[in-house]
């Protein structure tokens, strides 16, 4: 009795050491995964506090509020109203003049050249707008906010260095003195800048925006997602539910997977020698970007869409079967219904990984400088990441602030998307 | 493990052949069917049916009629081959992937395992009621709608109307759905959810009923009510089912039939099965002694 007693208290004191051991054992693992957690969304923080701090200015434009005289002997010389005539007019005449105005003794050439440089070239653009908008225009004095040059708006914004020698910066004291004095007088103004989102690329930083990699992007996703949707699904319908299980099916999906894991380079080149050198399709275009894209995603949406079919409980198969629905009826009545949340979550991530897709493109030509935005899948294009990378390579400081816009606008519609898909994969999420 | 002779083929075996055995009980090592595996009136009739999942052999030679307007009972411990044997007899076999069914399996005269067979119809005649209440995902009207739908088995919505409620009438279901037919039909308990799969099935107007331990997932009062519910369905249908509990089989089935390794042991009246078990290994599961 005492022994079976002093055995007891032995097992309960050697239960006792050990536990703080263990205890402490699970602590550290705790610990262990929480700080792997804090180091990733530090890393994540990182990254869009930089973005953000970067790019947030791009999104405003610096502008100069200055009188233009609309004058007729410039815009209209023979006085005839002809649409035509008054298109081809110097509007860069107008601008300068307008600036000149403020600055009558600025003279010599270098120096007047260094005034009228204070405008973009967009400015002309903007007036010639006007103008064709409402001819009665013409002949009146009207206050207009007329775009700034890119180094302009780069020292308003504060990204020049003033204390910098005069020949390492890109404006001189004179205009830096001509700048602050239209600064002092109020004329100079920021605008939410409008034609980031609108305007086409442009070697002009202040006049390059989105709005052509933003439709190219559109296209290329369009183009995608009509084509691997549809494969997509039926792959994997033919795969989960009507395919034998023998050594062909088995050799198909080691090859799926396969696909899954080939370099996107890999996919461009395949896309530049069969779509573009056998088929004859034009480069650059948003349809050949399409076609690779569908190629590199059709892995990804077959894998994730024969998963949710297999999620499917085999119960609701035979219920099907049991009152004598045929396997077509079984499939496509209940299965895919089912099914159905999953597959289109797994579509929505394959097309937020193709919106991020760049090395593919590259090899097609759609890296190439557009500045028309594409009015069809046909025509030469560009997408988001590869506009990043293209500003990410252009010199000019102006071009720092829009590629991490342009980033910020890429990440706005990946985290959008992912979003949507967790959400729907909640809302429509059984527990059988 | 010696080859089980095919009992049925031979009807001088069948039956009353036990006095000529020294009127010992068949021992724990004899494999051969004890009772008359034929009825008067089948309507399912089966042959030396063997079953192979790819190496495993998983029904040895089992021959066994399903009587018209009867409730048969399969009883044995786990992985007997009760549920496999059900399987076979509406053809849900053949969705598992390596499984081999011989032998041969009538319905009334039709050889349901004749590759010019349509399974479609046949599934449509043997309708089959799972272990899980199944019911699809859908409202309670769409769940019973679905098979007449499918086969065309009505002609308008009124028509539909009708069998709906007569099949949830017969399942003892209407009073208490009858006022949510557009509430899904997985929102139901339990027990009302099986007998929503049975109404279902039986809104198809199948000859038989197939039941794999159809209770199986229920309380003890919802087991009570597709009991009796059985019980009614037998005037109008025949009924396969496979169960685990004993007192089940008792209350509900006219013959029993019990399943051991693979083999069809004993068949006979179920008052005489429980009673008056004619085979060791049968005297053995009934009185508890394993399974």
């Amino acid at each position: 009795m005492s022994n079976t007693e002093n055995a007891r208290t032995r097992t309960i004191e050697k239960v006792q050491a050990s536990l703080a051991k263990r205890y402490a054992k699970e602590r550290r693992f705790k610990r262990l995964g929480l700080g792997a957690v804090v180091l990733g969304l530090l890393f994540v923080s990182v990254l869009f506090v930089d973005i953000v701090t970067k790019g947030y200015t791009a999104f405003v434009q610096t502008h100069i509020e200055l009188e233009v005289f609309f004058d007729p002997a410039v815009i209209d010389p023979g006085g005839a109203g002809n649409p035509d005539a008054i298109l081809q007019a110097d509007f860069r005449k107008i601008a300068r003049m307008s600036l000149r105005e403020l600055f009558p003794d600025v003279n010599g050439r270098g120096d007047k050249r260094a005034l009228s440089a204070i405008l973009s070239t967009g400015a002309s653009y903007q007036l010639l707008e006007m103008v064709k908008d409402d001819p009665d225009l013409i002949g009146t004095r009207q206050t207009v906010a007329l775009i700034a040059d890119d180094d302009i708006d780069m020292l308003v914004k504060g990204h020049m260095d003033r204390q910098a020698a005069q020949e390492d910066r890109r404006l001189n004291d004179k205009v830096i003195a001509w700048v602050d004095r239209l600064e002092a007088e109020g004329r100079v103004v920021t605008k939410f800048n409008t034609g980031f989102f609108t305007n086409g690329d442009s070697r002009e930083p202040e006049l390059a925006g989105i709005g052509g990699a933003a439709a190219g992007s559109f296209y290329t996703l369009l183009v995608t997602l009509v084509l691997s949707f549809p494969i997509g699904m039926a792959a994997a319908v033919y795969l989960e539910e009507l395919a034998p299980r023998n050594r062909w099916t088995d050799l198909i999906e080691v090859n799926i997977n396969n696909l899954a894991a080939v370099p996107p380079i890999v996919f461009g080149l395949l896309g530049l020698a069969l779509f573009i050198n056998l088929f004859g399709l034009p480069r650059s275009a948003p349809l050949v970007g399409g076609l690779v894209l569908t190629l590199m995603t059709l892995p990804t949406i077959i894998i994730s869409a024969r998963a949710a079919l297999k999620s499917v409980p085999p119960s609701i198969r035979e219920a099907a079967l049991g009152v004598g629905a045929s396997r077509m009826q079984t499939v496509f009545q209940h299965v895919l219904p089912l099914a159905m949340p999953g597959m289109l979550t797994g579509t929505i991530i394959g097309m937020a990984q193709a919106l991020g897709e760049t090395a593919p493109l590259l090899m097609i030509g759609m890296v190439a400088f557009i500045v028309d935005i594409p009015g069809s899948p046909m025509d030469p294009s560009t997408v988001l990441p590869v506009q990043v990378y293209l500003w990410a390579d252009s010199p000019e400081r102006a071009f720092v602030e829009r590629t991490s816009a342009a980033s910020m606008i890429l990440l706005a519609f990946l985290i959008a998307m992912n979003t949507f898909a967790v959400v729907m994969r909640r809302r429509f999420e059984r527990r059988w | 493990m010696t080859k089980v002779q095919p009992i049925a083929a031979d009807p001088k075996l069948t039956g009353g052949d036990l006095a000529g055995r020294a009127g010992a009980k068949p021992r724990d090592s004899d494999f051969r069917t004890v009772g008359d595996v034929r009825v008067a009136n089948p309507r399912m009739t089966c042959t030396g049916v063997d079953v192979h999942y790819g190496d495993k052999h998983a029904i040895r030679d089992v021959s066994l009629d399903v009587g018209k307007n009867q409730v048969v009972a399969m009883i044995g411990p786990s992985g007997c081959g009760k549920s496999t044997f059900l399987r076979c007899l509406n053809r849900m076999n053949d969705t598992i992937d390596g499984c081999c069914v011989t032998g041969e399996i009538k319905l009334d005269e039709q050889d349901i395992y004749d590759p010019r067979l349509d399974v479609v119809p046949l599934r449509a005649q043997v309708g089959m009621v799972f272990q899980k209440p199944n019911p699809f995902p859908k409202s309670i009207y769409d769940n019973i709608a679905y098979g007449p739908r499918i086969h065309g088995l009505v002609a308008s919505r009124t028509e539909l109307d009708e069998v709906v409620e007569s099949s949830l009438a017969k399942a003892g279901l209407w009073d208490e759905v009858k006022d949510r037919l557009e509430q899904p039909g997985t929102g139901l308990s339990d027990g009302q959810q099986q007998r929503l799969c049975i109404a279902r099935t039986i809104a198809v107007e199948p000859e038989v009923i197939l039941m794999d331990e159809p209770c199986s997932a229920l309380d003890p009062i919802a087991t009570a009510k597709v009991e009796e519910l059985i019980d009614e369905l037998r005037k109008n249908y025949t009924i396969a089912i496979v169960t685990h509990s004993m007192q089940q089989a008792a209350r509900v089935s006219q013959r029993t039939a019990y399943f051991h390794l693979g083999n069809l042991i004993e068949v006979g009246e179920t008052t005489q099965i429980f009673t008056n078990p004619r085979h060791k290994l049968t005297e053995d599961y009934i009185t508890g002694r394993f399974g």
